[in-house]
């Protein structure tokens, strides 16, 4: 009986507003009061059914809830035998429901969407080849399971046969699929656009990537800043002290009209529910535009974001450098070359793996006494043939000019000229010299990522007042990146440990500082700052490390982010100011005049609860254009 | 001890918040101060002990107060 009545709340909602709309107009057209009267108290009855079963739900856990409140009023107008009051009540509480219902359900839509994202089930090997459809819960580590054209991958895995295209824009936000075949890594949440892949499950459901991306949403929309958790505090306390001031007034007046008004005009409605609608609109908003944002404290902090620290490799720039020229100067430039190559397989530094590229498929020499010397490169002997060096072992360096200033390498007054002008031009230096004497010299070059001039403009209107690079390369090619892009300030020549402390250093002169990187060798700055922000392609560390994740690498995201995470705190403002202004009005209402009523009351209530959650929803179509001033 | 997700019906009221909190924490084998009533995902997360009361319980004592469950989850 209970549940059939709490079911069709919404239905004896209705019903009674209907009923209420038929005793007006018995009341006015017809003249016909005493019919009115026995319709309002037909409407109050249908509506305060589910109230009070709510209300003794409530109680029965010791719960002073809201629906407590109102059942009392509506009691009491019963009592005094006002029916209208009790009618409208009651329907007013019940049609605001509703109405809060549909119109929060739209403000988590986007939420839903991103989670709706994650695959249901699986095609596991049962026997050599038969597949059977499980539930992606059952799905296992080291399971192998069959993909088709069309489907989402169920799990992170490897590709163990088969070939096909996968769009991973859920991941990455890249828009062209990739072609995946043996020993390629998949993504659960991507989709298969075309072919059949056979996979095997390294990680599964809450373990894998998207299932990392859904958590940290999910948590995030529920997170509480400080101020949030002193208005829970505060309305654990605050309905029931409603109540108690209602009794006292009644005790003192006996006056139940004015005792039972206090009761609806007591009700905490939009204080509480404000922060967390702007909350999860504008974290619904982000998830939509590839921006995950951790939580409400997040998005205060970042709001407030004066200084942007950037790391140049792999932000700023693709962080795929390559050669873009190169000039000999040993008589036979093939050997020189293969010596290069030789020395460069040994190393893992990013500027080794753009040489190999270049040079691309070549015989190599064996390598011994390797040294690297760090911050300039690496010296060693090669083993090569007396034929075409006529000695067995040549001694080769690779680095940059101080490690041949270090050799005592001659360089010509001709190779010098191109050395400084590669340099100017912004490009890294990779020298090779044979037993002393310069051999090779590369420029090479990271291409800037699109977009980024026009976006740092953005972030300026969006008040950042500070726009500072950092990087590991020599102090030319940082200043004129800068000077390109419009940075206010540039350091080159920096290792993770000195961003680290630089980071730090801003802090303790009271900025706001906001750290971009690519999450990879910047962790440590990432953590420091007070908003990490990584442009990590989904990768764990980058989404685990920061505060906020660009999903898509994509720098376009980050005016986006910061103007939504500007304009989410705004939000919150106004409907912390919408509800304190509502109790305020009504209750000067309440001393100054006899204008505020019980019914007039519970309709300001749900309405300014209305008003909250519409002005949230405004987030959702937050597109990311920073205002004009 | 073990840890369990539910899936409610779309929560409208923060005050649905404290009753399903004040209902869950009331059981005789859920660990009070695991337990967490999420507002916006409409999730409740807590630790319980499975040898005093199942997750069916557990799920009839939410439904009793009023609130839908949907899908629940227990590892």
């Amino acid at each position: 009986m209970q549940r059939f009545i709490l079911k069709n709340k919404n239905s004896l909602a209705l019903i009674s507003g209907f009923l209420i709309a038929f005793a007006f107009a018995m009341h006015h057209f017809f003249s016909l009061d005493f019919i009115a009267e026995l319709v309002l108290i037909l409407a109050s009855v249908l509506g305060f059914f589910p109230i009070a079963i709510l209300s003794y739900q409530a109680l029965r856990v010791k719960v002073v809830s809201i629906d407590v409140l109102v059942t009392i009023a509506v009691l009491g107008a019963f009592v005094i035998k006002n029916y209208e009051e009790s009618a409208i009540v009651s329907f007013l509480f019940l049609f605001g429901a509703f109405l809060e219902q549909r119109t929060l359900n739209k403000t988590r839509s986007a939420i839903k969407e991103l989670v709706a994202m994650a695959p249901e089930t699986a095609l596991k090997r049962i026997s050599d080849d038969e597949f059977e459809e499980i539930d992606i819960d059952e799905v296992c580590v080291g399971d192998v399971l069959l993909v088709k054209t069309g489907a989402k991958i169920p799990v992170d895995g490897r590709v163990v046969s088969g070939t096909g295209s996968v769009n991973e824009a859920s991941i990455t936000g890249e828009p062209l699929p990739v072609v995946k075949d043996e020993d390629s890594s998949v993504f659960a949440g991507t989709i298969l656009d075309n072919g059949t892949l056979y996979l095997i499950a390294d990680r599964v459901g809450e373990n894998t990537t998207f299932g990392k991306i859904i958590e940290l949403v999910e948590e995030a929309q529920d997170s509480k800043s400080e101020a949030e958790r002193f208005i829970d505090r505060f309305s654990k306390y605050y309905t029931p002290a409603v109540l108690v001031i209602a009794i006292l007034v009644f005790v003192l007046t006996r006056n139940v009209e004015l005792s039972v008004t206090i009761l609806v005009l007591g009700c905490p409605g939009a204080l509480v529910i404000g922060v967390p609608v702007s909350n999860v609109a504008g974290i619904g908003n982000g998830a939509r535009h590839g921006v995950l944002l951790k939580g409400s404290e997040v998005i205060n902090d970042f709001s407030k974001t004066d200084t942007f620290i950037f790391d140049k490799t792999g932000t700023l720039t693709e962080g795929k450098p390559f050669v873009h020229k190169q000039i000999d100067y040993y008589p036979k430039p093939e050997l020189a070359l293969r010596c290069l190559a030789s020395i460069e397989k040994e190393s893992d530094h990013p500027l080794a793996k753009a040489v190999l590229a270049s040079i691309g498929d070549i015989p190599l020499y064996k390598v011994s006494d390797t040294h690297v010397i760090k911050g300039e490169g690496l010296i060693a002997r090669l083993s090569v043939d007396p034929q075409d060096f006529s000695k067995p072992e040549v001694e080769v360096a690779v680095g940059n000019r101080a490690l041949m200033e270090r050799e005592g390498v001659f360089i010509s007054e001709q190779a010098r000229f191109e050395i400084e002008r590669l340099e100017r031009e912004g490009s890294s230096l990779v020298l090779t010299a044979l037993d002393r004497k310069l051999a090779i010299v590369m420029g090479i070059r990271d291409q800037i990522r699109f977009g980024v001039k026009e976006e740092l403009q953005r972030l300026k209107k969006l008040r950042v007042k500070n726009l500072v690079m950092l990087s590991g390369d020599n102090q030319g090619t940082v200043d004129l990146v800068s000077a390109e892009l419009g940075f206010t300030e540039a350091h080159g020549n920096m290792l993770p440990q000195d961003k680290a402390r630089y980071v730090k250093d801003l802090i303790s002169k009271g900025r706001l500082v906001a750290f971009v990187g690519d999450g990879v060798n910047d962790s440590p700055s990432l953590a420091l700052a007070q908003i990490g922000i990584s442009m990590g392609s989904g990768t764990d560390v980058a989404i685990e490390t920061s505060n906020v994740v660009l999903m898509n690498s994509d720098f376009s995201r980050l005016s986006h982010a910061l103007g939504l995470a500007q304009a989410t705190a705004r939000n919150m403002k106004q409907n912390i100011a919408i509800a304190l202004g509502v109790v305020v009005l009504l209750l000067t209402g309440l001393i100054f005049s006899d204008l505020v009523s019980m019914s007039v009351g519970m309709l300001v209530h749900e309405g300014s609860i209305l008003v909250v959650i519409l002005n949230g929803m405004r987030l959702l179509a937050y597109k990311g254009r920073p205002e004009k001033k | 001890m073990k840890n369990a997700s539910i899936q409610l019906e779309t929560l409208t009221c923060p005050t649905c918040i404290k009753k399903i909190e004040a209902a869950l924490k009331s059981l005789d084998g859920i660990k009070p101060e695991s337990t967490s009533v999420s507002f916006n995902t409409s999730k409740a997360k807590f630790e319980f002990d499975e040898t005093k009361l199942s997750i069916e319980d557990i799920e009839k004592s939410i439904t009793k107060i009023g609130y839908e469950v949907l899908k629940s989850k227990v590892n």
